[in-house]
């Protein structure tokens, strides 16, 4: 796959090549240990396959020509930030590379060294040069989710064009002004950058894209309440994943001609594990590509995920903007309170997320819930509390891991996955 | 009567327990080294197995390696539920404070998990830290609890660290402390950690404490103080992962 196309476009991105092409490497074996190997997969995830093998290649090489064409790259870390928007002024909306641990030495020279590893990867994949999606924005927007992230931008902005949009801490009407009116500057910054004016028209059509994408995944995810489970979890991590990169038109297509297939195997009963096989729901932070850690280690170890509450999963595709509203004026309304919905961990208090885990466990018919926390995650590390109080009062077991993207604690957390997989069992 | 073995292979040590069903028939211990499977192979030498329970850290390595015709593994908090279960039927909570990890499980009538702690990654507060320190104090690990029961003053040690909780006591002993004094601080940061964990899985008595540091007097008696209830102790409290792999094994039949 590593054409001498591809080796070009990257030196002209100016990557550090032989550790790009050490990073491909590595993940290119993890990808076939993790996901090849799994038996009983659909036809309809070769596509997945093929986009991942293509993330720094023919997806960039679609970056670079729309860049040529004129139009412009915004990468991005987090739900919070309107694709919708950056569809309407015509650019291409990515979420950038912070899944994998890769050039830490140097991130930990702009941020503390007990800083999360998704902060630290951002970081460290820019400075290590090894992010061809980061070398491509003209714009990268960060958010106020978190004080790690919030100071860790101010370092980054040194080495990237950034605008960092305020997301408020509380959903009252003070709040929601604030958030309005972000999301105001977010739509005036995309106009000055890419000179299109965002009218009511193109607005609505990125609406619907967007919303298109999402009822696709959520179709997806309806789909995994089947027992047995279609599809593994792995494979729905990974589609979520790519979400945040692909053209979203083509995507919502592949994903919805893979859901036609797995309703065929619904039908027929058929899964990839045996009906019965204990049931999870996992939890908590998000998983970037490549960071499969956990779910590998779940269902190496006797259980299926049927559900991803996490950003990349279902806090990013739960709620659709409205498709009333007929003016800009209201459509910019209806993305407010839209994104104003989403139960991130920064908010105080959130009881939606606790309602939110509860649901998905009774819809998803999970045995348990396994609450994933990046290490120095203290948003998530103090909710996993409050969310295994609110499951136990329920009779739902949850085992609460942090962790991080280095591979030293597998062991260990192979052992606590299994005892709990016994324990449900 | 089929005979099972119920074989813990942890970090420090091997247990095998040999079961037929009704009671214990044998059991066994080795030293894991850096070559576990052949110390398995020799601690089974001479038995003729009908089934083979694997637990601990080490289970994956025996699970394919041909030592019985039948070969299941179970993890080390399932196998400490159960030998638990057996040994003290009316254990409500087990505490396990191994080589190299500790877990605190909640247990219900009849060995079932209700919730388990287990340290990540680092080794603070195990048998491993204790090891260490007895040889900073150039003292074997078996005589270390006594010697620490001879302190007078329980000094502070705050650091979990093995590495810094080291440092620490040099610098005690630096000042002139009493050594004896040192060691009790010691014990004492291994059942501050201890009773933290514990802590977490709801702590109901009574409590039965299993595990290579079950041994050491100085832990038993400051962690029986913390808690304000005797702990239930089997004789040999290493054995009790390898027991619960057997009675798992008795139960799933042959």
């Amino acid at each position: 796959m590593t054409t001498n196309a591809h080796q070009a476009m990257w030196e002209q991105l100016n990557l550090d090549i032989p550790a790009h092409d050490g990073l491909l490497a590595v993940l290119g074996k993890f990808y076939g240990d993790i996901y090849l190997s799994q038996s009983g997969r659909l036809n309809g995830m070769e596509y997945l396959d093929f986009v991942l093998s293509e993330v720094h290649g023919l997806r960039i090489k679609e970056l670079q020509d729309a860049k040529a064409s004129g139009r412009k790259i915004v990468g991005t870390f987090c739900v919070f930030v309107p694709e919708e928007l950056t569809l309407a002024a015509d650019a291409v909306h990515v979420g950038l590379c912070s899944g994998a641990e890769a050039g830490f030495a140097e991130a930990e020279q702009l941020v503390p060294r007990n800083t999360c590893a998704l902060i630290k990867s951002f970081i460290g994949f820019k400075l290590a040069r090894l992010c061809p999606f980061t070398e491509s924005c003209d714009l990268v927007i960060g958010e106020t989710t978190c004080d790690g992230k919030k100071k860790a931008y101010e370092a980054f902005a040194e080495h990237v064009p950034l605008e960092v949009l305020e997301v408020p801490q509380r959903k009252t009407a003070a709040d929601r002004l604030l958030w309005k009116s972000e999301v105001l500057r977010y739509k005036q910054l995309l106009e000055e950058l890419t000179g299109n004016q965002i009218t009511a028209e193109k607005l609505q059509a990125a609406i619907q894209t967007v919303n298109a994408k999402r009822r696709a995944l959520q179709r997806l995810n309806a789909l995994r309440q089947a027992d047995p489970a279609p599809i593994s979890g792995r494979d729905a991590l990974l589609i979520n994943q790519v979400a945040f990169y692909d053209d979203p038109i083509r995507f919502t297509a592949s994903i919805n001609a893979l859901c036609d297939q797995i309703e065929e195997r619904v039908g027929k009963k058929e899964g990839v594990v045996p009906a019965g096989t204990p049931r999870l729901l996992l939890s908590g932070c998000p998983m970037a590509v490549p960071n499969w850690k956990l779910p590998y280690i779940v269902e190496s170890s006797g259980a299926v995920i049927v559900g991803e509450e996490s950003c990349i999963g279902s806090r990013n595709t739960r709620d659709l903007v409205s498709e009333e509203a007929a003016t800009l004026d209201e459509m910019i309304d209806a993305l407010v309170d839209r994104y104003l919905k989403i139960d991130c961990a920064c908010f105080t208090p959130n009881q939606e997320r606790q309602d939110n885990v509860r649901a998905m466990v009774s819809e998803l018919q999970a045995d348990g819930v396994i609450h994933y926390s990046l290490l120095f995650c203290q948003p998530y590390e103090h909710e996993a509390i409050k969310i295994e109080k609110t499951l136990s009062q329920h009779g739902t077991p949850m085992l609460s891991i942090a962790t991080d993207y280095s591979m030293e604690d597998v062991e260990q957390l192979k052992t606590r996955v299994e005892a709990f997989v016994e324990m449900i069992k | 009567m089929p005979l099972v073995g119920g074989l813990d292979v942890g970090s420090r040590s091997i247990e095998l327990v040999l079961h037929d069903g009704d009671r214990v028939v044998e059991q066994r211990k080795t030293a894991t080294t850096f070559d576990p499977l052949r110390q398995a192979r020799a601690l089974l030498a001479g038995v003729r197995l009908d089934r083979l329970v694997a637990t601990g850290y080490g289970r994956g390595l025996v699970e394919n390696a041909g030592l019985c015709a039948s070969v299941e593994t179970i993890t080390e908090i399932k196998a400490y539920g159960l030998g638990a279960a057996a040994l003290c039927p009316e254990a409500r909570t087990v505490l396990d404070v191994g080589g190299q990890d500790t877990k605190a499980i909640a247990l219900a009538a009849g060995g079932k998990i209700l919730k388990f702690e287990m340290n990540d990654r680092c080794a603070a507060g195990t048998g491993k830290f204790l090891e260490h320190l007895a040889t900073v104090f150039q003292i074997p690990l078996a005589e270390f609890g006594a010697y620490a029961l001879e302190g007078k003053e329980q000094l502070a040690i705050n650091s979990m660290c093995t590495v810094f909780a080291e440092t620490e006591a040099v610098s005690l002993m630096a000042r002139g402390r009493d050594p004896h004094d040192i060691a009790l601080g010691l014990h004492a940061s291994i059942v501050k950690r201890t009773t933290a964990m514990l802590a977490r899985v709801g702590l109901a008595s009574p409590v039965l404490f299993a595990g290579g540091v079950a041994n050491n007097p100085c832990v038993v008696r400051l962690l029986a103080a913390a808690l304000g209830t005797p702990l239930c102790i089997p004789e040999q409290p290493e054995m009790v992962g390898a027991h619960g792999a057997a009675v798992h094994g008795c139960r799933t039949g042959v």
